[in-house]
């Protein structure tokens, strides 16, 4: 293992040198410190370490598949997957001139639909905002929701999109990937849909490995 | 544990226990990180003969709403032993000791988790006794910690306990039942290895200043040595491929 990648747990001390500490990561004096199971990366100056376990937290601009629990008068809660639950205004569906005497929630978003949204906003004080007002947002109609871990998305992603554009083209499936490891697949052919979630099974069980996408596209090509 | 007149000898005259271990040496340790499927994180540990389960939930809601706190996350423990786990039925109803032994587990906890990541949380930590047989309230903390890192909870540093005590007037490392029970004193120490602070620690019997001391290094040892294993507990589950 080289030495900027490293295994650590909580307590490890990743560097002394005078770089910057990013996610999972303490300073203590001149330590960087971990504070999870994982491992620690450091480029361009900034130490970082990419968790292996743990629940998944709301950042800002994340792209989430969510499920809608329950609504108010005014909006819906949504299932993130996460210790606090997504809150989706009901005007961001509705439009502007929504009104919540003559508006039924239950027109749009019924209870235990899947929602790929955003998060606008999530700070310590309150439950993350969602939005579903921008491109590929919004109520997702078909598909199958499969659960992975959220610290192995980016791998299901792959580098700009690599990975994922590639189970796709070669599934013929349509794959929304939500940060908060939720993923729904949607295909019409029942061989396609079985293939898309086997690759989606081997990115998780095989996350650590180098080279996955070739791995991944070689095991779908033998599928053929 | 204020010396009682006993026939058993606790330390002959070659230095040797009453289960055969030297005085510096502990009993034998195995842990295993990720035994259970339902909790978010779980560890099981064996520390001689007491066996313990931990399994660690949340960040989750707080029920009751009262309990949780804007400002941070709140912690949770609950040490509780099974009525197998001792030699006569234990009423499986929490006793005044069990309840002080989650709260002095919980505040050893504390310093190590980073509970003001997760506000209006809580995080619950749950730890069966099925087996006891001495030191389990360290060997409980030694689960918890293994535990709470397989869940994915962040901390500041792994949290490492083990006893250290007097038996014979003699300072020893990780006490077991008979000399709990027999042996002059007992002082269960929990230790964060790597920012080398101490987050728990007890003593019940009477020493000198030179003793105590004494009694502090060692035991700082034996959280070191358990330190050890539950890094090598997280590795096998988390690393396979670098276990050879």
């Amino acid at each position: 293992m080289s030495e900027r990648r490293k295994n650590v747990i909580p307590g490890d001390v990743i560097t002394t040198a005078p770089y910057r500490n990013d996610q999972n990561t303490i300073l203590d004096g001149r330590l960087i410190i971990s504070t999870a199971v994982g491992v620690s990366e450091i480029s361009d100056g900034v130490v970082r370490v990419i968790p292996l376990t743990g629940m998944y937290m709301p950042r800002i601009d994340d792209m989430i598949v969510g499920k809608v629990v329950t609504h108010t008068s005014l909006s819906w809660e949504l299932d993130i997957n996460s210790c606090y639950v997504g809150f989706l205004p009901a005007t961001d569906v509705f439009g502007r001139d929504f009104s919540a005497r003559s508006d039924e929630l239950n027109t749009r978003l019924k209870k235990g639909d899947l929602v790929a949204a955003r998060i606008a906003n999530s700070d310590r004080s309150r439950d993350p905002l969602l939005t579903i007002v921008d491109r590929d947002l919004g109520k997702i109609d078909s598909g199958e929701l499969i659960e992975i871990p959220s610290s192995k998305i980016p791998r299901l992603i792959g580098k700009r999109g690599t990975m994922i554009q590639m189970i796709e083209s070669q599934t013929g499936s349509m794959i929304t990937v939500g940060q908060n490891g939720w993923v729904v697949v949607h295909n019409e052919d029942y061989n396609g849909l079985i293939k898309a979630k086997k690759a989606i099974r081997m990115v998780e069980k095989m996350a650590h490995l180098h080279n996955l996408t070739d791995k991944v596209r070689k095991m779908l090509e033998a599928e053929k | 544990m204020g010396g009682r007149d006993t026939d058993m000898v606790l330390l002959d005259e070659n230095g040797i226990r009453c289960d055969g271990r030297k005085v510096d040496e502990p009993r034998r340790i195995m842990i295993k990180a990720g035994v259970l499927k339902n909790a978010n994180g779980s560890a099981y540990i064996e520390f001689g003969d007491n066996k313990i389960l931990a399994g660690v939930y949340g960040p989750r809601d707080v029920h009751p709403k009262h309990m949780s706190n804007a400002d941070t996350g709140i912690l949770r423990c609950r040490y509780h032993m099974v009525p197998f786990s001792v030699a006569e039925r234990k009423n499986p109803a929490p006793s005044r000791r069990e309840i002080e032994i989650s709260k002095v587990i919980r505040e050893a906890l504390e310093p190590a988790v980073m509970l003001e990541k997760f506000p209006r949380t809580a995080v619950d930590v749950y730890m069966e006794i099925l087996q006891a047989d001495g030191g389990t309230r360290c060997a409980a903390l030694d689960a918890a910690a293994v535990a709470l890192a397989d869940a994915g909870i962040p901390m500041r540093d792994m949290v490492s306990a083990c006893a250290a005590g007097k038996v014979a007037d003699t300072i020893i490392l990780d006490v077991n039942n008979e000399e709990d029970q027999a042996g002059q004193a007992d002082m269960p120490i929990a230790y964060m290895p790597n920012l080398n602070q101490i987050t728990l620690l007890q003593l019940d019997g009477v020493m000198s200043l030179e003793e105590y001391n004494k009694c502090i290094e060692v035991g700082i040892q034996g959280c070191k040595t358990v330190y050890a294993l539950q890094k090598k507990a997280l590795a096998e589950k988390y690393f396979p491929e670098e276990q050879t």
